[in-house]
């Protein structure tokens, strides 16, 4: 037991908490019972808050606490979480405007509102919101992890303190909805800022300077047998490097959580701007991403076989006492902001594309709000049994099926903001396919160093199609690209049989509408998918 | 992609330096370009600084988009 650092993290940890519960009054609406308010505070975020809640959602604890751990265990490769956060924003900037306007014009809360809208088919928007669901669970197990690997090091073994954190989690989240993780990510947000500009400098200077930390991971990657580690890419894992980024980019602003955050802002600008405001979390993850090298360095070793464990042991090394509590305080409540957003965002995939859709049509702004309410209390119970019950490798194989799976929503949801030319059929053929493709080549990857015949990585090795090569790409742009040819052929096939499609609720002009443009008052008390 | 319509369907996005957001996205998916450790920053490789740096790009070219695009009201 380590008396400062819990007694330091349990301080911070009580006083986000309180936040959590005060921000039901912060910014205060006339009516909390309502998807817009509770789902999506009120959809009135400025620049600042946007930034810090965007940021504190994408970059989670868990990747703050995994990405080293990557690199620790397998060098270069692990860097890819900076191109693909450096990819991502200039890729979807003007994508994500046309969801925003969109969503304003028609009262959309989900990408599957999105998809009811454009394609007229609940089918489509019912297999786009399962998806989601299915995406998002194993992320927010995931936090957990980030969570554990903190309270691990602290020496807080057993369940209970897991479940006291996520309890009150769920409690006001319930209460405050997305104003709880809003407000709470300034406090988040600046404790890992403080944390890692702090680590970065104080660090190295104790191990010799960065060229020394560089060149004790040489030695150690050099002095493995694994072909793949290293400090740069070998010309077998490059292809692998750049699809996995591209595709992680790509899959980003498909999960319900990155839509939330972004329909909760206040206008196009605060859109824009953002885009260019968070790629400063890009450069704090590269930063972040060393760490791993400096565990190597410093001779830091995982409790177990727990890699996740690194950072939190590198910090308790290096840091003294208290310091070393304020860090394990900033990872653990970084896991409580992302861990409410993808719960809100998986309950409001609930609320609207299920529950509305097949339960209650005639559903009231309040019973669709109480509705999504109790489902993201649903989902974080079901996340803390993940972990508890099952053992937490089986959440990390989920969110890997998570990514790929959440790309093959990207032909009627992104391409969909672009153009009506998909014909439903064409993209429910393509999403079954795709996912089918996915699962298969997920399947087929195995990995020797985890024990693992099936579901071991990201990385499809080309042999296994017959190609004469080392070369492994990303499973998840290979399922893409199936999806999509599926997509196509289905569609010209549809038409030329002249198979019936949805109709389009949405018009060209809805997608530039901005906030004080007349027609987005004049729609905003429209019901969805009319 | 619609055709602009006259004033009401007109595209507030559009603009000449929409192009420069296929820099950052292309760049960074290059790996022969910073694939190597000399010459190294601070003692760290070329791999790391820059693609770092390429964030820099990465701001830079949003932020004129988002300047050229912006409402102004």
């Amino acid at each position: 037991m380590k008396t400062t650092e819990i007694v330091i993290f349990t301080l911070l940890f009580l006083v986000v908490s309180g936040m959590g519960f005060v921000a039901a009054r912060w910014r205060r609406p006339k009516d909390l019972a309502t998807l817009d308010e509770w789902g999506l505070g009120g959809r009135s975020f400025g620049s600042w808050i946007t930034w810090f809640l965007i940021g504190g959602d994408l970059y989670t604890a868990y990747t703050f606490v995994a990405v080293p751990a990557l690199i620790f265990g397998a060098g270069a490769m692990g860097f890819y979480a900076v191109p693909y956060t450096v990819v991502v924003y200039p890729m979807v900037m003007l994508v994500l405007v046309r969801l925003w306007s969109v969503s304003h014009v028609h009262n959309l809360v989900t990408p599957a509102d999105f998809v009811r809208v454009r394609f007229g088919s609940p089918t489509l928007a019912l297999l786009v919101a399962i998806t989601g669901i299915v995406a998002t669970m194993p992320y927010i197990a995931l936090q957990l992890v980030g969570i554990e690997a903190v309270l691990k090091t602290m020496g807080l073994t057993g369940d209970l303190p897991l479940i006291i954190a996520f309890a009150i989690l769920a409690a006001y989240t319930y209460q405050s909805g997305l104003r709880a993780p809003a407000l709470i990510a300034f406090v988040k947000d600046s404790l890992i800022y403080l944390v890692i500009l702090v680590a970065i400098i104080y660090i190295p200077a104790k191990l010799g300077g960065m060229g020394s930390v560089f060149d004790a991971a040489k030695a150690k990657f050099d002095a493995t047998p694994a072909p793949g580690d290293g400090t740069l890419l070998n010309a077998n894992n490059q292809l692998q490097y750049v699809t996995l980024a591209f595709g992680s980019a790509l899959a980003l602003f498909l999960y319900p959580h990155s839509v939330t955050g972004i329909l909760a802002s206040r206008n196009r600008n605060v859109i824009k701007r953002n885009m260019s405001a968070l790629p400063a979390y890009s450069l704090l993850l590269g930063l972040i991403a060393l760490l791993g090298y400096m565990a190597i360095a410093a001779g830091v070793t995982p409790i177990g076989k727990d890699n996740n464990t690194i950072v939190p042991q590198l910090f308790d090394k290096m840091f003294p006492d208290w310091f070393a509590g304020v860090a394990f305080a900033a990872v653990g409540i970084g896991a409580l902001v992302p861990a409410a957003i993808m719960s809100i965002a998986a309950a409001n995939l609930f609320a609207r594309n299920i529950y509305r859709e097949y339960f209650n049509r005639n559903a009231s702004a309040s019973q669709e709000a109480t509705a999504s309410k109790i489902a993201s209390l649903v989902v974080k119970v079901g996340a803390v049994l993940c972990i508890l019950l099952i053992d937490p490798q089986f959440s990390i194989d989920l969110q890997l099926i998570g990514g790929v799976i959440i790309l093959q929503t990207l032909p009627s949801v992104g391409l969909g903001l672009y153009t009506r030319w998909f014909h439903r059929g064409g993209l429910i053929a393509g999403w079954a396919t795709g996912m089918a493709a996915g699962m298969l080549l997920l399947y087929n990857i195995a990995n020797p160093a985890t024990n693992h015949d099936h579901f071991g990585s990201s990385a499809f090795p080309l042999s296994q199609l017959g190609f004469d090569t080392k070369i492994t790409v990303y499973a998840g742009f290979l399922a893409l690209i199936v999806n999509l040819v599926v997509a196509v052929l289905g569609t010209v096939v549809a038409r030329a049989l002249k198979s019936a499609d949805g109709p389009d609720g949405t018009r060209p002009e809805d997608y530039f509408a901005d906030k004080g443009d007349p027609r987005v008052h004049e729609l905003e008390t429209t019901a969805p998918a009319a | 992609m619609t055709t602009p319509r006259a004033d009401r369907g007109r595209n507030p996005d559009r603009s000449p330096l929409n192009w420069l957001l296929l820099l950052p996205i292309a760049i960074p998916l290059i790996p022969p370009l910073f694939n190597s450790d000399e010459p190294r920053l601070f003692g760290i490789p070329m791999f790391y600084w820059l693609q770092l740096a390429f964030i820099i790009l990465g701001v830079t070219s949003t932020t004129l988009v988002y300047r050229a695009t912006r409402r102004s009201r």
